[in-house]
């Protein structure tokens, strides 16, 4: 099991990078920004090895219980922020994406990672295909989420004048709301792909494309939302405030599907207790 | 003050603090005689070195000399006869500092902290034009030398290590910062301006010159909206035609004499929906307001005032004050280093640290010598410690007896600090020294 060794030290790399970005929003040194990219760069890398590693222990993808899929989520995303980040060096950005890897991180750290035997229902070149879009998807949601969140702070401190300590920590609103229309962009299709690679493989485990189980329900209701502010954005310009508030909502619709939908209700993508 | 120095720095000036521009201009040097008045100060005998600092806001001149008292009165005097005007009229307006107090100001004048603008950065690059003005002039020495360089260095460390110079502190910037606040880059940008006074010229001018692409002049004088944009390269547009333009457009800065509001929610919801929402900065700097306040209601809208504008300023001002605090800590510090180095240039140190320097040398090398022999009595000891002592001493006689006559009075600091270079005296001892020496590399 050194898989979960690794995983534990990227969580205290992870852990180490949030409280350096956190102390660099406050004291702004950039040397703290520069340490706690660092960090999470090398969390990111030992993260990338935890899986490896597991994939040859398990002998499949490992996205099949709880904690494998939230450590696999911190990790996508985390991924999207570092691929961002060649185009928008936004440091605040993140301070705010470890802090959300970090929640993600220590509940998986608690849940049992023991690598159980693979349901049969779920043996199938669909498996890697389906999660691996459908995560990806969700990550760069993720970001929109944060960056959204961002905008709405920086848009009330302007509106109402307040040009002081937070303003000057967040991005301009042009390049937030500019992460936003590119995450939507690059985010939709995945979403789209990883619904559609999931109803083909649905159509092959549970013999129907589309069985209105709870899970695919969330996942329609999040597309759904998702495709109104990409078209209310493309046609009537919906943008700045509206579309960060959108994003922030369909991330909750996000969360929802992912987590609610197991912890909450039960159906046919409840395939592990955990 | 560095008393028991052989050597005084010295500087005499008047600012924009200590005298209104009436009185300034009349002691100020213009650039083309700046030379020969720097030669003029040298023909004084007082005096071993020299720089004039003069810009619109303050009119300096520094100067080594080996009598402070005389220096002071010298050098009040020839910024009167030199300029023909009678010391009493601007006497009571001169400030005089020197040694370590001339150095503290300096440094503190290098990184504006005596500016008008506390952290506007034209005085270090005026500074530095001052400095090769007096090199190209050869009124330098090794002292005052040392004191420009460190002084840049000085400057330098506190731009980057406070954040002195990042905030707007006038109306115009203030509103080029917002702008990126909100649209992030400038570039390609249209900018409105709504009546041509003079603020909103200026607010244009940092637009444009930070990438805003498109100026449009809008003046109810069709002619004067012409000459405006021939200076910006732009278009005029009569007043009656404007509010077609305004879809196109993303700053807009409003400075009309109108008696009342000319732009009013309603017309600017027409605007935003024609845009799709793209987002429209508003800068309205006309007293009585062109501008109707209910437009910052309008999303993606953004409307300011000038007393928004002056909040901004304000708050940015006050900023500024609190990381002024930690560049004077910043300069204090390099104060000390600095009149540690200075000092050091004393004579009666520097033979006592030469002097030193070879009895170690002497001592490590008996010792060595020494222990390499097995039976040495104590006697052939002492006669060995006799000859290297009196090697060393013929060695440094004359050196010595040169530091310490008369011939050398004008030139001490350089003959004093060549010793120091050759020998190495800085590069051992205390820890401070040696820090000192790797800054002096850089």
């Amino acid at each position: 099991m050194v898989n979960i060794w690794f995983f534990k030290i990227t969580v205290v790399l992870y852990l180490l990078g949030t409280f350096k970005y956190l102390l660099f929003i406050i004291l702004l040194r950039e040397l703290l920004a520069k340490i706690a990219f660092i960090s999470l760069s090398a969390g990111f890398v030992l993260h990338s090895i935890t899986f490896i590693l597991r994939y040859f222990e398990a002998g499949h993808i490992p996205v099949t219980n709880l904690h494998e899929s939230l450590s696999f989520f911190a990790w996508a995303i985390l991924g999207v922020y570092l691929a961002f980040y060649w185009r928008y060096r936004i440091k605040v950005l993140g301070a705010v994406v470890a802090t959300l890897a970090l929640i993600l991180m220590i509940p998986a750290m608690a849940l049992p990672k023991e690598i159980l035997p693979l349901a049969p229902v779920l043996r199938s070149y669909w498996l890697p295909i389906h999660v691996v879009f459908a995560f990806l998807g969700n990550a760069v949601f993720a970001l929109a989420f944060c960056t959204g969140i961002m905008y709405v702070i920086q848009e009330h401190q302007v509106k109402s004048k307040h040009i002081g300590a937070i303003s000057r920590r967040l991005p301009s609103l042009g390049v937030l709301d500019e992460i936003n229309y590119k995450a939507l962009t690059f985010g939709f299709p995945l979403l789209t792909v990883g619904i559609i690679t999931g109803s083909i493989w649905a159509q092959y485990a549970w013999g129907s494309y589309w069985s209105w189980d709870p899970k695919e329900t969330w996942s329609l209701i999040t597309w759904c939302l998702y495709a109104a502010l990409l078209h209310q954005r493309l046609t009537v310009g919906w943008r700045g405030k509206k579309a960060a508030i959108m994003a922030i909502v369909g991330f909750f619709a996000i969360l929802f599907t992912f987590l609610g939908v197991n912890l909450l209700l039960t159906g046919l993508h409840a395939y592990s207790n955990w | 003050m560095l008393v028991c120095h052989e050597m005084d720095l010295l500087v005499i000036g008047i600012n924009h603090k200590t005298a209104p521009v009436e009185i300034r201009e009349r002691v100020a040097f213009s650039g083309e005689e700046l030379g020969r008045s720097l030669r003029k100060v040298l023909e004084h005998p007082e005096f071993t070195e020299d720089m004039i600092l003069s810009t619109c806001n303050r009119v300096e001149i520094y100067a080594t000399t080996r009598d402070p008292e005389r220096g002071i009165v010298a050098l009040k005097n020839f910024l009167a006869e030199y300029h023909g005007v009678s010391l009493e009229e601007f006497e009571k307006s001169l400030y005089v500092h020197s040694g370590s107090g001339a150095v503290r100001h300096i440094f503190r004048v290098a990184s504006s902290l005596d500016s008008m603008v506390v952290g506007e950065p034209q005085i270090l690059g005026q500074i530095k034009e001052a400095h090769s003005l007096a090199v190209s002039h050869n009124t330098l020495g090794i002292v005052l030398n040392k004191l420009l360089h460190r002084a840049f260095h000085v400057a330098k460390k506190v731009r980057t290590e406070t954040k002195i110079g990042n905030s707007a502190v006038s109306i115009s910037y203030a509103a080029v910062e917002l702008a990126k606040k909100i649209f992030g880059t400038l570039e390609g940008k249209a900018v409105m301006l709504l009546g041509a006074g003079e603020m909103a010229e200026l607010a244009a001018k940092h637009l444009v010159a930070v990438g805003a692409q498109r100026v449009i002049v809008v003046s109810r004088t069709y002619r004067r909206a012409v000459d405006l944009a021939m200076t910006f390269d732009g278009e005029a547009i009569e007043f009656d035609g404007f509010r077609e333009s305004l879809k196109e457009m993303d700053i807009v800065i409003s400075s009309t004499g109108a008696p009342h509001y000319i732009l009013g929610p309603e017309d600017v919801v027409g605007v935003i929906k024609a845009r799709k929402n793209k987002p429209m900065f508003f800068i309205d700097i006309a007293v009585p307001r062109d501008i109707d306040p209910r437009v910052n209601e309008i999303e993606n809208v953004y409307l300011y005032d000038i007393d928004d504008l002056q909040a901004v300023v304000d708050t940015n001002r006050e900023r500024r004050e609190r990381e002024a605090m930690k560049a004077e800590e910043i300069v204090e510090e390099e104060v000390l280093k600095f009149y540690h180095w200075y000092t050091s240039l004393d004579i009666v140190p520097t033979i006592v640290s030469l002097k030193e320097k070879f009895e170690k040398i002497r001592k490590r090398e008996m010792s060595k010598y020494v222990a390499s022999f097995v039976r040495i009595t104590e006697k052939e000891r002492k006669s060995l410690e006799a000859l290297t002592s009196a090697i060393v001493k013929k060695i440094l006689h004359d050196p010595i007896t040169f530091m310490k006559s008369p011939d050398l009075n004008t030139d001490t600091a350089e003959y004093v600090n060549a010793v120091r270079k050759l020998f190495r005296l800085d590069a051992e001892g205390g820890e401070q020294t040696k820090k000192q020496g790797r800054d002096e590399g850089a």
